[in-house]
């Protein structure tokens, strides 16, 4: 990449309608943040004292803190080592667990947490925090570990083997680095969903600041107390932000000039075939089957029982798939001028912004809701308590998947291309509609649809910003389950699975795209 | 072939979300300014039930918000007078005496008033009870026994009663026990309470789940409100079927009766609609429409009797509490000192 100063030479050029709409985002974006912090200290700073120093803090952070200590590892663990067997070995019907191992993607997690509870209630406290979060959020290292294992080059691999190293060495030396950056962003990403969890927490009993954010709201709506617990979950996700960047490496380890990349040849298994079958299948029972059938079962049970009401699960769908397009829409949009701005005039400004949008969207939902809800109540009465502040909300939580969609999609569409349009005669938003758009439609449609899933089954910012009258799936079933009504809120969960079975399909692309 | 998968998803994207946008009309998405706007924190059944019952016998639509005591009574001090409510609903009257602290009721009309006995309006006459419930401890018989049982709420602060139960700390409705016990043992009794329950009692999310682990055997006694268990055992006895009630009566904390409130808010945009949707649900229509709903709350309009499972209002010995004074800031700071919220 060329130093920032010969780029900032462009700058000139920049077109200030473009940034101005990139800075309008990271503002929207930054809002919620700086009001939770001001929440905070309107206390007062000796009032602000007593409630942040006191021995419930130190238990919640203690909790939150264990919780994300003991299950990070696992799921770096179950991860990496179900994508090692998946694509790296001979492992029979490799696709299959390669579809069923990203399914968890499609149960909410505390959908598989009420799946649990519903049969083992005994299932609580931190064993089964632990038990049900390494479960639901594995995935988010097996994603990346079995995307980088497949684009492996075992050029790579025979290189070190000829230059002396043995299989583990090769192992230490070359893959794990190369691993290295994705396994830690992964992990990262599981660290920040512990951060926000609310739902499998509350019906794991174990509490967690996320959850006592939550209970200071119900007691005093958004007061200071919750307030300051918010703040110190921001310096908390801030904290990992910053953990991550040294786990991450420094190494880089690429293929050099030209030649073809050899596809890397599978380990074979041989005598450890059945055992390692069977390690895949429990993985893939306990975090897939055994919900999902228990799920099946509740919803069997609703419908015998005739408590299923069409006109009420329809009216949540409805409201969830609209919220759902709404934010698909808005997020899609709100990241094209960060990501453009990145892509075709690189600048400290424009990493800047990209920057802050990360930072912001690592905040769990109930922060984000909190702070909407109290921007709106004092500044902008008119969409307190509408579908627009809910959008917001969703488009500050999950703009980086748009931008992450965009910046890909927009590396397909090279600035040589936009020139010789230019040199042809044709105008600056003509290249952009019959160049470049075309070439980036696909990759927008993979953020619009990433956002439309994540809204689905949003719950914690929805709990706070939810319209009046407006139920949605997450909610519905949440005021279901939260009663311990199984059966009820059996359809709810059915319904929110259904929507989300896609995403799978979607990521598994994603893997089988790196050959 | 990849981006015409795409764009067909894009299609079918595009044609569900149009198909969920059209289903529903747009009034869900918005507060219906045609609509009475009833903000409630009482059970969703019993609110739509009463608001289905009220269209029917008057014409006027009504819009529900659903919500928490609390949150909610906290959501309409930070709305002020530009609030879009109408009617303000609780399940108990410390959220309520929050609102009315904050001077944003309209005073009660005198008709409405009388429809309930004058004991249960408060002095302000700003709300009227339009629901009660009791506090009752529910236990596991096979895992205490009827002779073991508490005489009084306090004893569960006592080392003896380390890990063996339970109780909904984080709810409105605990804190409205809290709040009794609060004015009628005075702070220094009800702080060592609370200590008491910090060390020994087991934190649950809510009432069921409190019943429920009673039920399963996981923990021995648990305290509630009787409508839960009334309402499991009219039902399946699913979550109660292992279980019994035991009353404290004897005036003791424990006996505890709150109260639910109904007033109409002093900003509403349509006070006599607000007026007259508040004299129904207090009058014998409305009280009936309560007992019918299966809420297993009691009824409180004069000359109406509760659920014929209930054993009767006067019979419970509760404590001699003026409701209208409960306090619930002062209990969310004494439960925060503790460290239970």
């Amino acid at each position: 990449m060329p130093a920032f100063s010969d780029l900032d030479n462009r700058s000139a050029r920049r077109p200030w309608l473009v940034v101005v709409a990139a800075v309008a985002v990271a503002v929207l974006v930054v809002a919620p943040v700086l009001v939770v912090f001001g929440q905070a200290v309107s206390a007062g700073t000796a009032e602000a004292g007593r409630l942040l120093f006191r021995p419930r803090t130190a238990e919640l952070l203690g909790n939150t803190l264990l919780l994300v200590v003991l299950t990070v590892p696992v799921t770096v663990l179950l991860g990496c080592g179900a994508a090692w067997l998946v694509e790296r070995t001979t492992l029979p019907a490799a696709g299959l667990w390669r579809t069923l191992l990203l399914a968890p993607l499609a149960i909410p997690a505390f959908v598989s947490s009420y799946a649990w509870t519903s049969v083992l209630p005994s299932v609580h406290g931190l064993g089964g925090a632990v038990f049900v979060t390494s479960l639901a959020y594995y995935p988010f290292v097996f994603l990346p570990a079995a995307a980088l294992l497949r684009a492996l080059d075992q050029g790579h691999l025979d290189a070190a083997r000829s230059l002396g190293l043995s299989g583990l060495g090769t192992m230490l030396r070359v893959v794990v680095p190369l691993q290295r950056p994705a396994v830690a962003g992964g992990a990262l990403l599981v660290a920040l969903h512990l951060l926000a969890e609310f739902g499998v927490l509350q019906m794991m009993q174990y509490p967690t600041f996320t959850t006592a954010i939550l209970q200071q709201f119900a007691v005093g709506f958004s007061n200071a107390a919750g307030s300051l617990l918010a703040a110190v979950l921001v310096l908390l996700c801030l904290g990992f932000l910053a953990i991550e960047v040294p786990l991450r490496g420094r190494a880089r380890i690429a293929r050099l000039g030209p030649g073809a990349g050899l596809r890397p040849v599978a380990h074979r298994l041989g005598g450890w075939t059945v055992p390692a079958l069977g390690a895949v299948a429990v993985l893939a029972g306990l975090s897939v089957l055994v919900p999902a059938v228990i799920v099946l079962r509740w919803l069997v049970r609703a419908a015998d029982s005739g408590v299923i009401e069409a006109g009420p699960l329809l009216a949540a769908t409805g409201s969830s798939i609209g919220l759902a397009v709404l934010a698909g829409l808005a997020a899609t949009l709100a990241a094209l001028p960060g990501a453009w701005l990145l892509h075709r005039y690189p600048s400290r400004l424009a990493v800047g912004l990209e920057r802050v949008t990360y930072v912001a969207s690592a905040l769990p939902g109930v922060v984000i809701g909190l702070a909407l809800v109290t921007l709106a109540v004092q500044w902008a009465r008119p969409v307190y308590q509408t579908a627009a502040l809910a959008v917001a909300a969703y488009t500050v939580l999950f703009l980086p998947r748009a931008m992450v969609a965009w910046r890909s999609g927009l590396a397909a569409a090279p600035t040589e291309l936009v020139e010789a349009s230019r040199s042809l005669g044709v105008s600056g938003s003509g290249t952009f509609t019959r160049v470049v758009l075309p070439l980036v439609l696909p990759s927008a449609l993979t953020g619009f649809v990433l956002v439309f899933l994540a809204t689905v089954t949003e719950l914690t910012a929805t709990l706070l910003l939810a319209p009046t009258g407006t139920e949605t799936l997450a909610t519905a079933f949440w005021s279901a389950s939260d009663e311990l009504d199984y059966v009820a809120s059996a359809p709810y969960a059915a319904a929110m699975i259904a929507l989300s079975a896609p995403l799978t399909l979607l990521l598994r692309r994603h893997i089988l795209d790196q050959r | 072939m990849r981006r015409r998968t795409f764009l067909t998803g894009l299609g079918a994207l595009g044609t569900v979300g149009l198909v969920g946008c059209g289903s529903k009309s747009k009034d869900e998405y918005v507060a219906d300014p045609g609509s009475l706007q009833v903000y409630s924190a009482q059970h969703e059944n019993l609110t739509k039930a009463w608001a289905a019952a009220f269209t029917a016998a008057t014409g006027i639509k009504v819009q529900v918000r659903k919500g928490g005591d609390s949150s909610m009574g906290h959501q309409l001090v930070a709305e002020g007078a530009a609030s879009p409510a109408d009617v303000f609903l609780t399940e108990n009257s410390p959220a309520m005496t929050l609102v009315e602290r904050n001077k944003l009721l309209a005073p009660l009309e005198d008709a409405t008033r009388r429809q309930v006995p004058p004991e249960l309006t408060p002095s302000s006459k700003a709300w009227t009870a339009i629901a009660a419930r009791s506090t009752v401890l529910v236990y596991n018989p096979s895992k205490l026994p009827k002779a073991e049982l508490p005489k009084s709420l306090l004893d569960l602060a006592a080392p003896q009663w380390k890990d063996r139960w339970a109780c909904a700390p984080g709810g409105a409705d605990f804190q409205a026990i809290v709040a009794g016990m609060l004015a009628g043992q005075g702070e220094q009794k009800t702080k060592d309470w609370l200590g008491g329950l910090k060390s020994n009692a087991r934190a649950l999310q809510n009432n069921i789940a409190t019943m429920k682990a009673v039920n399963a055997g996981e923990i021995p006694c648990g305290v509630i409100y009787h409508y839960y268990w009334y309402r499991d055992q009219a039902g399946t006895k699913e979550g109660s079927g292992n279980t019994a009630l035991h009353y404290f009566r004897n005036r003791d904390p424990g006996a505890f009766v709150s109260l639910s409130g109904g007033a109409v808010l002093a900003g509403s945009k349509k006070p006599a609609e607000a007026r007259k949707f508040l004299a129904y649900i207090t009058s014998p229509a409305g009280q009936k429409v309560l007992v019918d709903s299966q809420s297993m709350e009691y009824a409180v309009g004069t000359g109406v009797a509760s659920a014929p499972a209930l054993p009767p209002l006067a019979t419970l010995q509760a404590p001699p509490v003026d409701p209208f004074t409960l306090n619930s800031d002062k209990v969310t700071t004494l439960m925060t000192d503790a460290g239970i919220l």
